[in-house]
């Protein structure tokens, strides 16, 4: 494998998962995805995989690169600050898995 | 039947216009074309009603002399794609019954231009795959077939994310079909169906109305048969938007036009950079030779080609499923069982977010979520994400300073040819490698073509890529023009209609 190409090697690969089942969890909570215990081993050896395998961007320098999050260099284009669509809630509702006159239904979050 | 359906567009566009065929005639030949292939698995929803009307109202259209640039076209829309009234799920159990109120701006500039829509195409679940496996709707089969080795006789994967919309083209079930393109999802599915396949420059396509995967990499774009098809509907996906932020106001050059030079000059002049770090060890010799191949065709029609270096290229595929992980996992967020889509009941606000979630996405997308939330959660944020960002940075200037020197690079579209369903790797990044060479023109935001160019020793087809600066869509036309004409490529898959 030369230094420069494409890593198709997965040798990088160490036999301790970087990812443990409290982290599983504990980005799971972040997410809002309930996982399932017997997932857990699954998803530790896949992920640890993949969090291991991006870790060979810490042999690039980038010390005086500036991060680049769009790709068009252009600033965001302003309008006016007017109502462009909009007032159908019944459009707006239509998909709601629960509705109740025009209201969007969630279980109860206050005691 | 099979002289229709033998039609590209352009072709069908003429014989529509001088009255040959109508286009509810060519519409139901291609209704009937995806019956009979629907073994392939690659509609998820076929609206035969809706496509009779719109060909009843193209037929009059064209009987006033107002016919659009595709009017009566027949054409399978991807499941990202956002359509009034016709159930939209991005191939996900979360989106099961979503039925939009809005048109997406591609699709509402394809319905403009009088195309007619057959029906919504199977993709990756949440266009987030490379072999069309990951679809709630289960795989899709490609219409190609390997005529000796390994694979003969095995179900082919037609790719991903865009793996029904390349099965329909190539089972001639659709005659264009739109797809999304955010690490190779037009590109990989394109060259493993033998087809052309398009992402245009960051941009060029609203995304209004697209379902949102990773927005600073997503890009719409055509699927087609050949070069000419695929300038004609670009040509009409194309358009400056304002309900989307990052689109482009810059006029499309004229497409129609760059292939006509091409047809009468080749590309005299043109300088092509052949990328060294493009060859990856253990590829295959036949990767190898094609690429040589164009490199000599496009030399012989009048190009330079010269060797360049894009020194960051090897850090693009893992700042990809760092960035593109990260972006989705924040786009995804709205998927909460409240406003759309599924919900599974829980006794809080919280186990219903959770319970929906978790039952609601595939395996593939809960992983890249989780992906996601980890490179973006605090503690990790700058040393994943911001470090991709950097990588980003460098690799968009890598293409800057040898598009200095070149007009646009030749590499492979893909390490390989289409693979057995459900035997790739269990191993996730294995899979994520059939992306390597489409990644970086996502991350620089620049356009990138793949044409079909031969036949691996299995009788299945290969793809060449092109990549242009910013804005040169002309460029990519121009160049795959002349590879087509060269390559000759006239096989048709063995699962195809007749």
């Amino acid at each position: 494998m030369s230094d420069k190409n494409p890593d198709f090697s997965l040798d990088h690969n160490s036999d301790h998962n970087v990812i443990d089942k409290t982290t599983i969890q504990k980005i799971a909570k972040l997410a809002r995805i309930e996982i399932a215990p017997e997932r857990e081993d699954t998803l530790c050896g896949e992920l640890s995989t993949i969090i291991s395998w991006v870790e060979q961007l810490g042999e690039c320098d980038t010390a005086h690169v500036e991060p680049l999050a769009s790709v068009t260099g252009h600033s965001l284009p302003m309008r006016d600050d007017v109502v462009t669509s909009g007032d159908d809630p019944d459009a707006v509702l239509s998909n709601a898995p629960e509705e109740a006159s025009h209201f969007f239904v969630v279980p109860k979050v206050v005691e | 039947m099979s002289d229709i359906l033998a039609m590209t567009a352009v072709a069908a566009r003429q014989a529509l216009d001088n009255k040959s065929i109508s286009a509810v005639e060519l519409t139901e030949a291609y209704i009937k074309a995806g019956q009979d292939t629907a073994e392939n698995n690659a509609y998820v929803l076929t609206t035969p009603d809706k496509a009779i009307d719109m060909a009843k109202a193209s037929d009059a259209r064209i009987a006033k002399g107002d016919a659009g640039l595709l009017e009566g076209i027949p054409i399978g829309v991807k499941d990202m794609f956002c359509t009034k009234g016709v159930e939209t799920t991005a191939s996900s159990r979360i989106l099961k019954g979503f039925v939009p109120t809005y048109e997406s701006t591609v699709t509402q500039n394809l319905w403009q231009d009088g195309a007619v829509m057959l029906g919504k195409i199977n993709c990756d679940e949440f266009a987030m795959g490379s072999a069309n496996e990951t679809s709630a709707f289960g795989a899709v089969i490609n219409p190609w077939t390997a005529s000796d080795g390994p694979l003969k006789g095995k179900a082919l994967t037609p790719g991903g994310s865009s793996g029904g919309s390349a099965a329909v083209m190539a089972a001639r079930s659709a005659l264009l079909a739109p797809g999304t393109d955010t690490g190779g999802s037009i590109r990989q599915p394109a060259a493993f169906c033998g087809l052309v396949g398009l992402k245009p420059t960051y941009g060029r396509c609203s995304r209004l109305g697209i379902v949102a995967f990773a927005s600073s990499l997503d890009q719409a774009g055509p699927i087609t048969r050949d070069v000419a098809d695929c300038a004609l509907m670009m040509t009409s996906m194309a358009s400056y938007d304002k309900g989307d932020s990052t689109s482009i106001d810059a006029p499309m050059p004229d497409l129609m036009a760059a292939l006509t030079k091409a047809k009468n000059e080749g590309v005299k002049g043109m300088r092509i950079g052949i990328p060294d770090e493009y060859t990856i060890d253990g590829m295959p010799e036949q990767i190898v030779t094609l690429w040589e191949q164009g490199r000599q065709w496009l030399e012989d029609a009048g190009a330079t080609c010269v060797p360049v270096s894009l020194p960051h290229t090897k850090y693009a595929l893992p700042a990809y499923y760092i960035i593109a992980p990260a972006e989705a996992s924040s786009n995804l967020a709205r998927y909460d069982g409240v406003r759309y889509g599924q919900r599974v009941d829980g006794a809080t606000l919280d186990e219903m977010y959770a319970k929906t979630r978790g039952a609601g996405f595939g395996d593939e997308v809960k992983r890249r979520i989780l992906i996601g939330t980890y490179v973006l959660s605090a503690g990790y944020y700058d040393a994943y994400y911001i470090k991709a960002q950097k990588i980003r940075r460098l690799i968009q200037n890598d293409f800057h300073q040898v598009f200095s020197g070149v007009d646009a690079l030749l590499t492979p579209s893909t390490p390989s040819a289409a693979f057995a369903l459900g035997e790739e790797d269990k191993d996730p990044v294995s899979m994520f490698l059939n992306d390597v060479f489409t990644v970086p023109a996502n991350l620089a935001g620049i356009p990138a073509i793949s044409v079909p160019a031969g036949l691996s020793s299995d009788g299945l087809p290969l793809g060449l890529q092109l990549i242009a600066p910013a804005l040169r869509e002309d460029t990519l036309i121009e160049g795959a023009a002349m590879l087509e004409k060269a390559a000759g490529f006239n096989h048709v898959a063995s699962g195809a209609a007749s």
